[in-house]
């Protein structure tokens, strides 16, 4: 009888203490920074561990991934422009194809349920798919990518310091892609240190822009995130193109030109912006709101300005002035240099 | 502090009971196994891929180069009534006219009984169509090149049915071929629904009883007639439409696909 209390006590503290070390390994894989909500990607069915970010980050960088081996994840998301394909309004893939949409940004994805434009994926792993298929950008498919993993030297190794053993299987390959990405977080810009009483400095232009898009933008666009993850029509003129957003998923006529509210942060990298990259300036950006188009899903925090009355956001040359001069602290400078989200040439 | 670990050693050696008693269970009910058989036809004739013409209501005359589709989700109503529903994880096939294999599968585990009816889904339910890739396995599994592609990546839905062929009905411009590409698992998506073409198929054994017992294994034979994907509620037109994928009209045609499955008859194996 003692024996066996002793044997449980025993085995209970240690679960007790794996439980902790295990959490705390964690806490350094992924740190939630103190004034972001919590994340909201499912960790418990996919553990970060640190061969598994690194085999992400393998995969992401591989232009294996393409059919004739000449595109990866990288190409059309560069870390210096936020993850975003530097100055292409529409992204160019494999055989300098044009795709239908604008690359979008890689930045704090846990904290988002819905992705793509239109948020037909509402998986972070099942995603990768998109790209992979699609004729324009990889126009490869997933059993063949396997295969090519396997035949290559270092992919079973790099699988089996992430998942134990050297099988290559398409949930152990999305998920490590999802791993990497999911470290990605931008949480370090001038106004974050702001935020944290760090010491940052804004310029009297920059405090009246951060006023205004509080007051202005943050009902789609809040702080800390700067986007509420949430699909919308901001008045683009539908006329430039025809792209019908989140309606192709739910072929539901309410969500026609309706597209996922993308962050601010690292804005000032990012250009051209929307969906189809239509406009190049922030300063075009900024000016768009002033004069939405309405037609019949525009947003209602569009219709009328809560202070003026008027359709879309009224703001004078210099609020427009002072809005881009905010924007522009939220660039995250360590964030797109750091070393951890770059190609390893070393390997 | 000695209450306690008496409640823990108590809660465990209880565990401890329950779990043998489950398997002292699994060890007396007696089991058995049905095997279902899919036979792809057109009409009354047997579909040939590629080489056979056939004809729809309207008159049009079609080739078939593929037919797939998803069964799952499969239940059993036995002669008093009550059911069986085969537990989910073993519950998911698809059909290839160009894999013979794949048209006949065994149910196993099935309790001991008389079944009159078998119902399933055409496609593959909504639980399913938002999990975690590591609960695709087998012909669910995106990444295995053992099957037809049958997963739209941009939602993450199942296609549920493949139907692809040629018609003069069709412009040569588009090379005379028309295609069928059916999904749409309802929603689940923000919150929000979308088309549904998930579409339930009871087939009744007209009279007779496969009787399952742990030696004598039922065959049931059962026929898919792909006219009937033309031929039902609304008769479908190969040149009004000829591709019909993610779209509303798409659910007249799961609705004609919901009668294209019948009883033919049972062999005993
Ligand atoms: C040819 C350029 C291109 C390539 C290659 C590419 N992407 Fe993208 N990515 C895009 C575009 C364009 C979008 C927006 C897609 C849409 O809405 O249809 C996007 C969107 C995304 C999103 C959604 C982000 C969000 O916030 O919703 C993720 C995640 C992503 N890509 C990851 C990847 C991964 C992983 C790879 C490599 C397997 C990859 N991409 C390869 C162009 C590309
Ligand atoms: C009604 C919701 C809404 C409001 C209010 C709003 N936005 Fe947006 N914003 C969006 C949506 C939706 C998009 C993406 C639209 C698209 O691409 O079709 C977007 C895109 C942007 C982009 C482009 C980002 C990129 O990566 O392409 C910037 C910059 C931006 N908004 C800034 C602002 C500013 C500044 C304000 C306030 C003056 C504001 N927005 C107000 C919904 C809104």
């Amino acid at each position: 009888m003692k024996l066996k209390i002793t044997v449980l006590v025993t085995s209970v503290a240690l679960l007790v203490m794996a439980f902790f070390s295990s959490a705390h390994q964690k806490a350094l894989l992924f740190d939630v920074p103190p004034h972001f909500p919590a994340p909201v990607y499912p960790f418990e069915k996919n553990p970060l561990t640190e061969a598994g970010i690194e085999l992400g980050r393998t995969l992401f960088y591989d232009a294996l991934l393409s059919k004739d081996n000449t595109i990866s994840c990288g190409s059309c998301h560069q870390q210096a422009a936020g993850f975003t394909q530097s100055g292409q309004a529409l992204s160019r893939g494999i055989n300098d194809l044009t795709t239908r949409r604008n690359a979008m940004p890689l930045v704090n994805l846990a904290w988002s349920s819905h992705f793509g434009w239109d948020g037909g994926v509402h998986d972070l792993d099942l995603f990768p798919m998109v790209p992979i298929q699609n004729e324009a950008e990889m126009n490869e498919s997933l059993p063949n990518i396997l295969e090519k993993l396997r035949k290559k030297r270092q992919y079973p190794v790099l699988f089996t310091k992430a998942f134990g053993s050297p099988d290559i299987t398409d949930e152990r390959f999305l998920k490590a892609l999802s791993q990497f990405m999911l470290t990605m977080v931008s949480a370090n810009s001038r106004y974050d240190r702001a935020v944290r009483h760090q010491g940052a400095t804004f310029t009297p232009s920059e405090r009246a822009g951060w006023i205004l898009v509080e007051r202005k933008c943050s009902g789609c666009h809040p702080e800390p995130l700067f986007t509420d993850f949430s699909f919308r029509n901001n008045g683009l003129a539908s006329t430039v193109n025809d792209d019908p957003g989140q309606y192709g998923i739910t072929l539901n006529n309410e969500d026609r030109y309706k597209f996922k509210v993308p962050t601010l942060r690292n804005v000032a990298v990012t250009a051209p912006y929307m969906h189809d990259g239509r406009f190049t300036t922030l300063e075009e950006v900024v000016a768009h709101y002033t004069g939405v188009e309405h037609g019949e899903t525009l947003d209602h925090l569009l219709k009328r300005d809560r202070e003026t009355g008027i359709l879309g956001i009224s703001l004078t040359p210099t609020e427009q002035a002072d809005i881009v001069a905010f924007l522009r602290t939220l660039t995250d400078d360590s964030f797109l240099q750091d070393c951890r989200f770059a190609e390893n040439k070393g390997l | 502090m000695r209450q306690s670990i008496f409640l823990l050693l108590l809660v465990s050696s209880l565990l401890g009971a329950f779990f043998q008693a489950c398997q002292n269970n699994v060890g007396t009910v007696e089991t058995g196994f049905i095997t279902l058989r899919f036979d792809n036809v057109a009409g009354n004739q047997e579909l040939k891929l590629g080489t056979s013409t056939y004809q729809n209501a309207v008159g049009e005359s079609f080739t078939v180069s593929k037919f797939n589709y998803y069964v799952s989700n499969f239940r059993l109503k036995r002669t008093d009534g009550t059911e069986y529903v085969v537990p989910q994880n073993n519950s998911y096939f698809l059909i290839q006219e160009d894999k013979p294999e794949s048209q006949t599968f065994t149910l196993a585990n099935l309790p001991a009984g008389d079944y009159k009816s078998v119902s399933f889904l055409i496609g593959v339910d909504s639980l399913r169509s938002l999990a975690d890739i590591g609960q695709r396995t087998g012909v669910l599994d995106p990444g295995l090149g053992t099957h037809d592609a049958m997963y739209w990546d941009w939602n993450s839905g199942y296609i549920f049915l493949k139907l692809e062929g040629t018609s003069s009905a069709v412009p040569s411009a588009q090379n005379n071929q028309f295609f069928y590409h059916i999904g749409g698992f309802g929603g689940g998506y923000n919150g929000k629904k979308t088309i549904n073409n998930l579409r339930t198929i009871t087939v009744p054994f007209g009279g007779d009883v496969a009787s399952v017992t742990a030696t004598s294994t039922p065959k049931i034979n059962l026929t898919t007639d792909v006219l009937k994907v033309f031929n039902g509620n609304t008769t479908l037109s190969i040149a009004q439409h000829s591709s019909v994928m993610f779209e509303n009209y798409s659910t007249t045609i799961a609705d004609n696909y919901a009668q294209m499955v019948k009883y033919t008859n049972q062999t005993k194996q």
